[in-house]
């Protein structure tokens, strides 16, 4: 044992209650969430420095399996891996062996022959990331999977609510759009919820799930309701598939009625705070001078997103799967 | 932790006080203090630092800067004890090329927390030099580093250890030798 004056077992605290995989937000506790923000503190200072690097995941192959087309959060991902000193390998569906019809395990199987130690992936499929944890020993870090979970970008959302405003608990956060479909509005919900926020969804009855009042969430028909309840508006991206899709008439409908502007955030009884998951479409649910303007956050969640990715690695590269208690429950959903 | 054995005491309060006094005359005697920077490695190190920083500040007249490091993103160590929630934040003042960097801990032991110290400060920029300064030197090297400035030296036998309480951290001022736990108390 090459201990140190300070050891592991006294100075450096308990062991990091993450297990092998963060699949979702769904069934974690506020403290183990509040643990990955603290830990993502730290880690912002990386990136300011002269060197943005640390040593710590030296030696660990992460392989980033998109199935799925994404800039931010690959990126996002990549830049985290890379400045804590990880080799990456990107692999997205067009122009590899997926696109030849192989199966999800057996591109993982490959890679995990190649000796891989973690795995992000993102994937169309609801559930994907659960299906491949469970089958390979890498660590797997959910990137997106169909409508399920985003759970990094929720993390970030909440990182920078809490920048801005100090705390979580007890605020008011309303999400805005298109919550049928959106893996970052459920994401949202469990850990906003964890940490003891009210939370609202405001969207066309088309696009708000039936029974969403089960998740514990109050919903508001109007966005004009929910600028005047809310202290943080989280405005999703309205995926224009969906308007051909029939959910709404048209994405002029669609503003007119429940874009963010200017006007709707003046008539607000205190100042809201507006996040954005990005990419934005300016003018659909989110005009550019709300976009650009004091309130947005949009900006510091793209550099706290790093730094949370950069904390949910380096805590589960070093996590002791007996520990994982609070994971396992937490996927089960 | 398990006391198994009644802690010695190795330095009071005062004796902690006349050491730091000795070594700050001895960093002002090792070299030019104007471009100085002293660097606390977390947790108890930086306020040694904080502590020296004032002791040579009283002697030269000039206002000393300093730094804090955590080095728990470079220690070698990893594999074994795994991640740990908390890592407290490094703040490093400017740019360090060129400067006279003096590195302060609590105890030195085995090595391995200055040579992660060493690699993180090379991340921040090219000092003129690094030295370093520790309260107690315990002997039980595993790398080949020494210490420029000891407070006080005393050879203490592995599975003791040697507790440096500072105000902030443990409300008194002190060294104590607690002897082998025999891994009774490790977790």
């Amino acid at each position: 044992m090459t201990a140190d004056q300070t050891t592991a077992s006294d100075e450096a605290g308990p062991a990091a209650p993450l297990g092998k995989d963060l699949v979702g937000l769904e069934g974690l506790s506020g403290d183990t969430i509040r643990m990955i923000l603290d830990t993502a503190e730290p880690f912002k200072e990386i990136s300011e420095r002269p060197i943005k690097k640390v040593p710590v995941l030296r030696g660990k192959t992460i392989v980033n399996l998109f199935f799925e087309p994404s800039t931010r959060t690959r990126i996002s991902f990549e830049f985290a891996e890379k400045r804590l000193g990880a080799d990456t390998v990107n692999i997205s569906s067009v122009g590899s062996s997926v696109s030849k019809g192989e199966s999800l395990v057996d591109t993982a199987r490959n890679l995990e022959a190649m000796r891989i130690d973690m795995v992000v992936i993102r994937h169309g499929s609801s559930g994907a990331a659960r299906f491949l944890a469970d089958r390979i020993p890498s660590n797997v870090i959910n990137a997106g999977d169909g409508r399920h979970e985003h759970p990094t970008q929720a993390l970030l959302d909440m990182l920078t609510m809490r920048d801005r405003l100090g705390k979580v608990e007890g605020l008011r956060v309303c999400i805005v759009g298109d919550i049928v479909h959106s893996r970052v509005a459920r994401s949202n919900i469990f850990g906003l919820r964890a940490l003891g926020a009210e939370v609202g969804v405001c969207g066309p009855r088309s696009l708000v799930p039936v029974g969403i009042e089960d998740l514990g969430v109050s919903v508001f028909g109007h966005v004009e309701e929910a600028i005047e309840w809310a202290d943080v508006l989280n405005v999703l991206r309205l995926q224009l598939e969906r308007m051909n899709a029939g959910f709404i008439p048209s994405l002029r409908e669609y503003n007119r009625v429940f874009g963010v502007t200017r006007a709707r955030l003046e008539r607000a009884p205190r100042e809201v705070v507006v996040l954005h998951p990005g990419p934005m479409n300016r003018g659909v649910e989110i005009d550019s001078d709300v976009a650009d303007g004091p309130q947005s956050v949009i900006l510091p969640q793209v550099t706290n997103g790093v730094a949370v990715r950069m904390a949910v690695l380096y805590l589960l590269a070093g996590g002791r799967p007996e520990l994982a208690e609070d994971a396992k429950r937490g996927s089960g959903g | 932790m398990i006391a198994d054995k009644q802690p010695r005491d190795l330095l009071d309060a005062a004796g902690v006080e006349q050491a730091l006094g000795r070594l700050a005359d001895d960093i002002i005697a090792a070299g030019a203090t104007d471009d100085l920077l002293l660097v606390g490695i977390r947790r108890r190190g930086v306020e040694l630092a904080e502590r020296l920083a004032e002791l040579v500040a009283e002697r030269t007249g000039d206002p000393v800067d300093r730094g804090s490091l955590d080095i728990t993103l470079y220690r070698d160590d990893f594999a074994q004890i795994g991640s740990r929630p908390l890592i407290g934040t490094t703040k490093i003042p400017g740019d360090i090329t060129g400067r006279r960097v003096v590195i302060v801990d609590d105890v030195l032991y085995t090595g391995r927390t200055i040579r992660a110290a060493l690699n993180e400060i090379a991340d921040f920029g090219r000092p003129a030099r690094i030295e370093l300064c520790v309260l107690v030197d315990r002997g039980g090297r595993e790398l080949p580093i020494q210490a420029d400035f000891v407070g006080i030296g005393s050879d203490v036998p592995p599975g003791s250890h040697v507790e440096v309480r500072v105000p902030s951290e443990d409300d008194e001022l002190g060294v104590r030798i607690r002897a082998g736990a025999e891994q009774a108390g490790a977790g």
